[in-house]
This record gives structure tokens, C-alpha cells and sequence, in this order.
């Protein structure tokens, strides 16, 4: 809307937004204060609730013993399928899962039936951790078990293409990619597998039910959307939505996993209004690896064809995953495939197979991070082929309008973050020959890609209560994953008040507050910011028209829109003497506070907000709308050393720089972009879910087993951003860094191993196996 | 290779919370329950607990304060902080000696709680994150984790403060590698990794001059 103010036109003077503020939440963090959802001990009557999760992937439940558990002392009741309390809806299709915000079409513990291992098949409470963990222990539950399918690699999986992948086509084409990759003087083709790999943020998934009276549900929950959490929970439960409150004040991570109402989430509740008493239900870390989804597995088929200058021709993209009995879900690595160059032509096909696992879900930029590590590594391959450098082919195939829709950016500033990185790395002094750099008996290698990440469409409310006395309340029900969204907000109404930011007290994480979508999708920094900003705007408007109808005012007989604030300082736009702290203007009204609130959009909507009513329009059509593609962009450098006899990559050197519009906090976003680098290091080189291809059942489901970074697998790392403006995006011109971070990591340690050993690994996790094996093949 | 990673064998080590010292600690207790007990050892037990089946009142001094407070014999520190004194700072991550989010400090040592028993640790001088400030004097290592932004969630945070503060202690933090390799034990999913060590390096900087 043209008439919304924009943050850069009220506060062109540098402020308390982009300063590296310390995080407000830090204190409560690092001193132990901080309330997570796990950590409501104080309710009346609180019982513990332990899932009994099948050993079998596929089966039917034949017999339940409850003998033995019953005896447990503390045992207040055993929930089975027979007489859990029933939902009034669940998700049993992938048609309503949907309407339910739910990952799943299926819900467990309806039926006898198991299609997954580790379904929850039945619930123990007890006056004890210790008591339901045991009786759960003793628990006998027998299922007649059947042959499951593990995988799209299990000879028995049905392959097939699906209509639609998360709001994309089973295929897509755009111009005749079969034909210009087929005529083109250079042709790749390569395929990249990527194994499961698990969100496993260090904060398990629990939920805390407490009904405090029959149509009053108050829930405690890791979840990364409250308002979400609190519609399907009402839609399940049969509640009005605010028959239900959802608290999140502490999220101990997320990363896609804590997006969406599992099963648990709507168990706990179920489970509190069975035995009339609050319920605490925690997961334990080997049932979140089949509590919250996944990264699904899959391999990917990239066919590329260029000029013999390195131009791109086409592009053929195929991608095979493993999904569930009940959704045609898969990551959609085709959006990054094809908007990152100037690509003429683009198909690309998905193939599924169903299997006896759960729905696979979003996980850290989902499909733009492994679509990357294929497209990246491509490129790469092209450059090699060709003699040209990484950055030169990437250069040569710059897209200066978005390929997918001839439309100019909202803004791009990756030629200066290739530039930006290049310095920083030292790019310059890099041997464009590979497996030539030797440190000691190491090979060393540099590598390097693009990263990006769309601006997703979304919206949501804020309010804003200015005090007489100088000091502010902020609202909105956002969360904050330890992305910073409590300090960057804070930052921003500072910015947009005119108070120091210790004045100012944000709150977030709670249906009670104006609603706000989920913070997911790099949506939360713009929405929320967008929202806060607008909503002190609505504060300042209320009071301009209290002082221009003021007769005791300095202001009094002005025209509304000539008035400005300046420094929490009411004055004439033409004539700054003239005016008066809003302190006075309140104090004369005796109004003790003033409120405002907002509604804050991101993406497209920000220009095209009447599109938002028409529910069935997509994003392109919105983005058409708008007249602007939105992505952020960026770009990673690493040097990696291979151990050539024990197979050992290591990465050693680590540059990032990212343009994302307008950064509100330097410090938090760049931990955010060092935590996506690392994210992706793992995936690169250590993480991986192992499903036997028997059992269809996880066989490293924990921390010992599942290898995450630690710290002594990272190295010094450099994060630079270029800033950018961009007036399209949102009225804070703020783009968000959560997942564009780890876009291109995979790729960058991929293209950085080829250089060290002149052999191009395309499986992911790179592990020492696959480097010796690599390193035994011809070059 | 660098040496400073293995430190001479008679420099202090962080107890090691494995399977092996729990067994040894725990069946001693057990052991000493079942046998004809000895004078001495019988004495020790006794000013603890008499009973080791079932429910059992102990203290603990936690953060320089007694707790007594009903245990089994099976239950762990970190669900006896937790759940039974509301000490919620302590985090549960793996419960299984994994992610070393359950650090807390056993008579100065850096300990997982999830692999302690709460009847192991009766009579010593357990410190959690809670205990760690001076009112409202941060510790040097939180005020370090808050100006170097080492950390995110903050989920991880208390055991990694408290891996830090013992990781400084023990002499571990003299250069980047070791700090490095001796806080390997505690898993940050976030990967704050680059801030924790600034902020682990500040202290032990710190500490080092004075």
C-alpha cells in the first residue's frame, strides 16, 4: 500500500535497529530462568505421560497386557486405541491435513493399525516420570507384524509421480528443457543422493495439556506457531479457537520439526481430559526421531546443457523420494533449479514411492537446500569441464530478471556478495587445477556456491501500549527459535517509539496476543518487525490527533500529516522547534497509555494485499501481482583438508555473505547464518538415518549414533552482509536469514572435496567410507 | 599433531559420567546394601539413607542449599532437579550421556546429571546454572556466552556454561583447538560452536591474567 509508512523513510537516522544488541532473552537463557514448555511443574495435579511407541513398522495391534503395568505403583491409566478419548476430527487424508495444520494424513491410536515404526501405540501416566517410564516398559502390546517397505530403494516400493508435491506439479515444464538439453554442444548428467537426516533440535518435542475447565484448554507446547497449534487443537478437539490457549515462551529450536501439530501435540490433551488432571509428555530423543518428521531420503537427476562458452541451455531435473501410505509429500528442490541462473528452459519430474514411514517434513530450507546441492555441484562439474572458474560460470549465467517469470527482483545483490566473498576468502590465490594443494599430508581443497531463499508470503497482527511514564509493552504471538525474534522486535519498537530499549518489554509466544502466523519460512523477522512498526505508527497517529485538537498544544491547528515524530518528540515536519514530548500530550488527556496495533505483511501481500483473499491463488500469481520476484541471496566459501588414507574431510575455513535486505541485528544474524553453515556441515558430512531395509525401523535413532557437528569439527568462520534496500518486500524492508544460511553449504564442501581430491562425491553425508572409496577410483 | 589436546595425566579431569564409574559408584551403594555391612562404610551409608528400596528421603545440597526431597533409588539427578525441586535450568537433551545438556557441577566437577543417580550424589556439593550468579553478578562465563552471543535457543546453554566454567578450571581452554576438543561433550544444534568458544576463550583469558 502506498500510503503505509515505510521504516526507512521515518527513520533514516541510524537508530537502535542494526546495532549488535546482546539478546534480551540472553539473561534469562544463560541463567537457567528461562521457562520451556517441559518445565510447567506447578500445576495442580500434574501426572506424567510416556508414549509406548511400536517396535514394528507394520502390523495390526492383536493384544494389549496391561497386567503387569497396571500393578506399577503411581499407574493412573493405560490409554490404548480401545479407550483413548476420540478426537471429534483427526487428519485421515492428505485432502483435510491440511484444514488441520497437520504433517500427517493419519492419526495414530484411532485403529489397530501401525504403518510406521514407532507410531504410537499406547500412553502410560503416572504420579512419576520414573512410574510411567517403567510401567510403559512393562507394558506388553503385541502386533501381528507385516513386510513393510523401507524405502524408494526397497525392490518392493511402487514408484510413481504424483500430481502435486507441496503446491507444485508432479511436473512442470517450461519451455522445451528435453529439447535444449538434448542440443546442446555440452551435456552433464550426474545424480546426488541425500539420506534422511533428523531436525533434532536440543529441545525435544513436549507438550504440556492442563484443562481448566471442560470447554478451557490451556497447552504448553514446542511449537514454532502458536495460533497454528491453537486452531487444530481446536478443530480436533471440538473448541472454539479461544476455548484454547497455547503458550511457547522458550522454544528450544525447531528447524521446520516444531512447525506442525504432531501426533503427541493433540495426545497430550486427549490424555489430560481422560484422567482429569494436567499432563506432562515429553518425548524422549530416540521418539523424536519418529515424533516430528524428517528430511526425506532421495536421489536427484540433474541433465544440464550449455553453450561451449558455458551458457546455460537447459535443464532436465528428476528427483525420487521415499514418502508415507498417505501423503504425496516431497521437498520441492526444483524452486531453487529453477530461478538461480538465467535458464531458458526448465522440466522437472518428481517421482515418490510410498512406505512404511512417516510423512517427511520441512526441515531447514526445505527443497531449496538439497536442490541446491545437486544444481551447485552441476555447476561446478560445468565449470571444470570448461576451464572457467566457479564464480566466472555463475557470473556468466547471472540472472538479472527472475528466469521462471520475467520479473525483475525486489532487490539482488549477489554479484556483491560473490565479490564480497571472494576477497574475504582470498578466492584469487585458488589453483584452478585440482588434487594439487597438499597441507603436510592433507589434500586441500576450496569450494564455493549460491545460496538463496524466497520471501514467502505472510501476515500478521501486533499491538503496541505506550506508556505516560516512557516505557512500552509489545505484542504479537510469535516465537522465537533462538532466532533473535525477542531482540530484534525489541530493537524495532525502540527504533519505532523512540524509547531506549530497555523501555520497551516485548511479548511473544502466547494465543492471548494478537495473532501472527508461524515462524517458519524466514517469515517471521520481516512479518513481525513490519507489524510492530506499523502498530507504533498507529500509536503515533492517535497522538498527533489528541495534539493538533489540543488547544494547550505547540501543535495545536496543524494539519495531522505535517507533524512527524522524532525521538519520541511530536513535532512540525518543516519546523522541528515547534512540538512537545508525547508525554505531555498524554499527561493533558490524562490517558495513562496509549495503544496501537497493526496488521504486518510479508512478500507479495505487502504491495498486492487484496490478493490474499482469493485462498486458492498461489505465490507466482501473487508475486505476478506484485510485479516483483523476492528472494534473498548469498553466497559460501569453505577450504576443506581430506585425509586420503583415512578418508577424514575436515572443514577448516569458513566465509559466508548474505544480502537479505535491511539487517535489524548483526550479532543475531549472524549467529543465525553461522548456525545454518553448520546445519549444513552436518548434512554434508556426518548426518545420516539409517532404516534397516528389513525392518523399515531407524537403527541410529539417537545423539551417539545420529552425528551432529560438535565444536571441535568447526572452524574460524566469517559472515559479512550487504546491505540492501528494498521498499517491496515489507514497510521494515527486511527479508529473513534463518534458511537461506544453510542453502549451498552441502554443495560448497562437495565442489571444496573435488578440488582437494579431483573426485566428485554426489551421496551425501560425505563419511570417510565414500572419500576412500572415491579416493581407490581413477581421476 | 597438537599436544595441548592431551594434557599431562595428572592434570585435573572432569569426571566422566560414563558407564563405567556409574557402575562402579552404583554397585558399590548397592553392593554395600546387600552385604553384611562394615562399620565404617555402614556409618556413611547410614548418615545418608538407610533404605535403598523404594521410596527414600535424601538431602542434597544444591547451590549451597539442602534439599530433601523422596527418591527412588532409580531416579537420576537431572529428573530429581527437575521435576522434584523445580531446578529447570538443568536440561534434559538425550538422557543418555549423549548431548551433555544436563551438565551440572559434582564437587566442582563437570558431571551428567542424566547418568548420576540422586543417591549417588547425597553429601556432595552439587551446583546447577541457577546457582551460579551472584544475584544478580552474572558469573564471568554467562556475562561471556551474553556478549559473544554463544547461544541461540539457549537450550544447550546451562550445560555448556557449565562445561565452560569447569572446562576453564581444569585448564582445558589454553588455546582454540583444546577449548575446542573439551567442549566437544556438549551438543548445540543452533551451532552457536564459533561464539561458545570466544566466549569460553574470553574467561579462560581472563582467568589467566589475574
Amino acid at each position: 500500500m502506498d500510503t503505509e509508512p515505510q521504516f526507512f523513510e521515518t527513520n533514516a537516522t541510524p537508530g537502535i535497529v542494526g546495532q549488535p544488541l546482546s539478546r534480551v532473552d540472553g539473561w534469562a537463557k544463560v541463567t537457567g530462568q528461562a521457562k520451556y514448555s517441559a518445565e510447567y511443574n506447578r500445576l495442580p495435579g500434574l501426572v506424567h505421560a510416556v508414549l509406548k511407541t511400536s517396535d514394528v513398522a507394520k502390523g495390526r495391534v492383536t493384544g494389549i497386557d496391561t497386567s503387569a503395568a497396571q500393578r506399577q505403583p503411581g499407574v493412573v491409566a493405560i490409554l490404548t486405541h480401545q479407550n483413548l478419548p476420540k478426537p471429534v476430527k483427526v487428519p485421515d487424508s492428505q485432502v483435510n491435513k491440511g484444514t488441520l495444520n497437520s504433517p500427517m494424513g493419519f492419526f495414530p491410536m484411532m485403529t489397530d493399525e501401525v504403518h510406521y515404526a514407532g507410531q504410537p501405540v499406547a500412553i502410560v501416566v503416572a504420579d512419576t516420570l520414573e512410574h510411567a517410564q517403567y510401567a510403559a516398559a512393562l507394558l506388553k502390546v503385541t502386533i501381528a507384524a507385516e513386510a513393510p517397505v523401507s524405502s524408494y530403494l526397497d525392490p518392493k516400493a511402487q514408484r510413481y509421480v504424483p500430481k502435486n508435491v507441496k503446491g507444485t506439479a508432479g511436473v512442470t515444464k517450461r519451455g522445451d528443457a528435453q529439447a535444449a538439453v538434448a542440443g546442446a554442444p555440452v551435456q552433464l548428467t550426474a545424480t546426488y543422493h541425500h539420506a534422511t537426516n533428523h531436525h533434532n533440535p536440543m529441545e525435544p518435542g513436549a507438550t504440556t495439556a492442563h484443562w481448566e475447565a471442560p470447554d478451557r484448554l490451556t497447552v504448553y507446547d514446542t511449537t514454532q506457531g502458536v495460533s497454528e497449534t491453537q486452531k487444530t487443537l481446536a478443530l480436533m478437539l471440538g473448541l472454539a479457537t479461544e476455548q484454547v490457549r497455547v503458550v511457547t515462551k522458550y522454544l528450544g529450536g525447531g528447524f521446520g520439526c516444531k512447525a506442525w501439530v504432531w501426533p503427541h501435540v493433540v495426545l497430550a490433551p486427549l490424555t489430560a481430559k481422560a484422567v482429569g488432571r494436567p499432563v506432562k509428555l515429553v518425548l524422549s530423543r530416540q521418539q523424536q526421531y519418529t515424533g516430528m518428521g524428517h528430511r526425506e531420503e532421495q536421489e536427484q537427476t540433474l541433465r544440464l546443457g550449455a553453450t561451449k562458452e558455458g551458457k546455460l541451455l537447459g535443464i532436465v531435473h528428476e528427483k525420487t523420494s521415499t514418502t508415507s501410505p498417505w501423503d504425496d509429500y516431497a521437498e520441492t528442490n526444483s524452486r531453487i533449479i529453477n530461478m538461480l541462473y538465467a535458464l531458458p528452459a526448465f522440466e522437472s519430474t518428481y517421482h515418490l514411492a510410498k512406505a512404511s514411514v512417516m510423512t517427511s517434513t520441512s526441515t531447514r530450507a526445505p527443497g531449496d537446500m538439497p536442490g541446491s546441492f545437486a544444481l551447485e555441484c552441476s555447476m561446478d562439474d560445468l565449470a571444470y569441464q570448461l576451464g572457467l572458474d566457479p564464480i566466472q560460470i555463475r557470473l556468466l549465467n547471472y540472472a538479472e530478471k527472475d528466469p521462471t517469470n520475467g520479473h525483475p527482483w525486489s532487490s539482488k545483490s549477489l554479484k556483491q556478495c560473490y565479490a564480497k566473498g571472494a576477497e574475504l576468502f582470498g578466492w584469487s590465490k585458488r589453483n584452478p587445477k585440482n588434487g594439487q594443494t597438499r597441507a603436510g599430508n592433507t589434500l586441500v581443497g576450496w569450494g564455493m556456491a549460491t545460496a538463496s531463499y524466497p520471501v514467502h508470503n505472510s501476515q500478521g497482527n501486533a499491538r503496541v501500549r505506550l506508556y505516560a511514564d516512557g516505557h512500552a509493552v509489545v505484542q504479537a504471538g510469535a516465537t522465537d527459535l533462538g532466532t533473535g525474534t525477542y531482540t530484534i522486535i525489541t530493537q524495532v519498537a525502540a527504533d519505532a517509539l523512540g524509547l531506549p530499549p530497555e523501555n520497551i518489554r516485548f511479548e511473544l509466544g502466547d494465543t492471548i496476543l494478537p495473532s501472527t502466523q508461524w515462524s517458519g519460512g524466514s517469515t517471521a523477522a520481516g512479518r513481525v518487525s513490519s507489524s510492530v512498526y506499523l502498530a507504533a505508527q498507529d500509536v503515533w497517529e492517535k497522538l498527533i490527533k489528541l495534539a493538533v485538537r489540543d488547544r494547550k498544544s505547540p501543535l495545536y491547528g496543524a494539519k495531522a500529516a505535517d507533524v512527524v515524530m522524532e525521538k519520541g518528540r511530536l513535532q512540525l515536519k518543516a519546523k522541528p522547534a515547534t512540538g512537545e514530548a508525547f508525554s505531555d500530550i498524554m499527561k493533558r488527556a490524562s490517558l495513562g497509555d496509549v495503544e496501537g496495533s497493526a496488521q504486518g505483511r510479508y512478500g507479495s501481500v505487502y504491495k498486492e494485499p487484496s490478493v490474499v483473499a482469493d485462498a486458492d491463488m498461489n505465490k507466482e500469481e501473487k508475486e505476478a501481482a506484485a510485479g516483483y520476484s523476492m528472494h534473498a541471496f548469498g553466497t559460501h566459501f569453505c577450504e576443506v583438508h581430506v585425509d586420503p588414507e583415512l578418508g577424514k574431510v575436515r572443514v577448516t575455513r569458513w566465509v559466508s555473505v548474505m544480502s537479505a535486505g535491511r539487517i535489524l541485528n548483526p550479532k543475531t544474524a549472524r549467529s543465525q547464518v553461522i548456525g545454518g553453515a553448520i546445519f549444513g556441515m552436518g548434512s554434508a558430512l556426518m548426518e545420516q538415518t539409517v532404516r534397516d531395509p528389513h525392518l523399515a525401523r531407524y537403527t541410529n535413532a539417537d545423539l551417539a549414533n545420529y552425528h551432529i557437528p560438535v565444536n571441535a569439527d568447526i572452524p574460524d568462520m566469517r559472515v559479512e552482509f550487504v546491505d540492501e534496500h528494498d521498499p517491496h518486500v515489507n514497510a521494515m524492508g527486511v527479508k529473513g536469514i534463518g534458511e537461506i544460511s544453510i542453502v549451498g553449504v552441502t554443495a560448497a564442501i562437495a565442489n571444496a572435496v573435488f578440488h582437494a581430491t579431483g573426485r566428485r562425491l554426489r551421496s551425501l553425508p560425505i563419511t570417510p567410507d565414500k572419500v576412500l572409496d572415491a579416493m581407490r577410483q581413477p581421476v | 599433531m597438537e599436544s595441548d589436546l592431551f594434557p599431562p595425566a595428572d592434570a585435573p579431569k572432569p569426571e566422566d559420567g560414563s558407564r563405567r564409574s556409574f557402575m562402579k559408584l552404583s554397585g558399590g551403594i548397592l553392593g554395600l546394601a546387600l552385604a553384611p555391612p562394615l562399620v565404617s562404610q555402614a556409618e556413611r551409608l547410614t548418615a545418608y539413607s538407610k533404605v535403598l528400596k523404594g521410596a527414600t528421603d535424601i538431602t542434597l545440597r544444591v547451590n549451597g542449599q539442602a534439599h530433601t526431597v523422596r527418591v527412588e533409588p532409580r531416579v537420576t539427578l537431572l529428573d530429581t532437579l527437575r521435576e522434584r525441586l523445580d531446578l529447570t535450568g538443568t536440561k534434559k537433551g538425550c538422557d543418555h550421556g549423549q548431548c551433555g545438556a544436563c551438565t551440572v557441577h559434582v564437587n566442582g566437577q563437570r558431571t551428567l546429571s542424566c547418568l548420576t543417580l540422586a543417591v549417588m550424589a547425597q553429601g556432595k556439593e552439587i551446583t546447577t546454572i541457577e546457582g551460579l550468579a551472584k544475584g544478580d553478578q552474572l558469573h564471568p562465563m554467562q556475562a561471556a556466552f551474553l556478549k559473544h552471543d554463544g547461544l541461540q535457543c539457549g537450550y544447550c546453554t546451562p550445560g555448556q556454561i557449565m562445561s565452560g566454567v569447569a572446562c576453564v578450571k581444569e585448564g582445558h581452554a589454553t588455546t582454540d583447538a583444546q577449548c575446542r576438543e573439551w567442549m566437544s561433550g556438549n551438543l548445540c544444534r543452533c551451532g552457536a560452536y564459533p561464539n561458545i568458544l570466544a566466549a569460553v576463550r574470553d574467561v579462560a583469558g581472563q582467568t589467566a591474567q589475574g
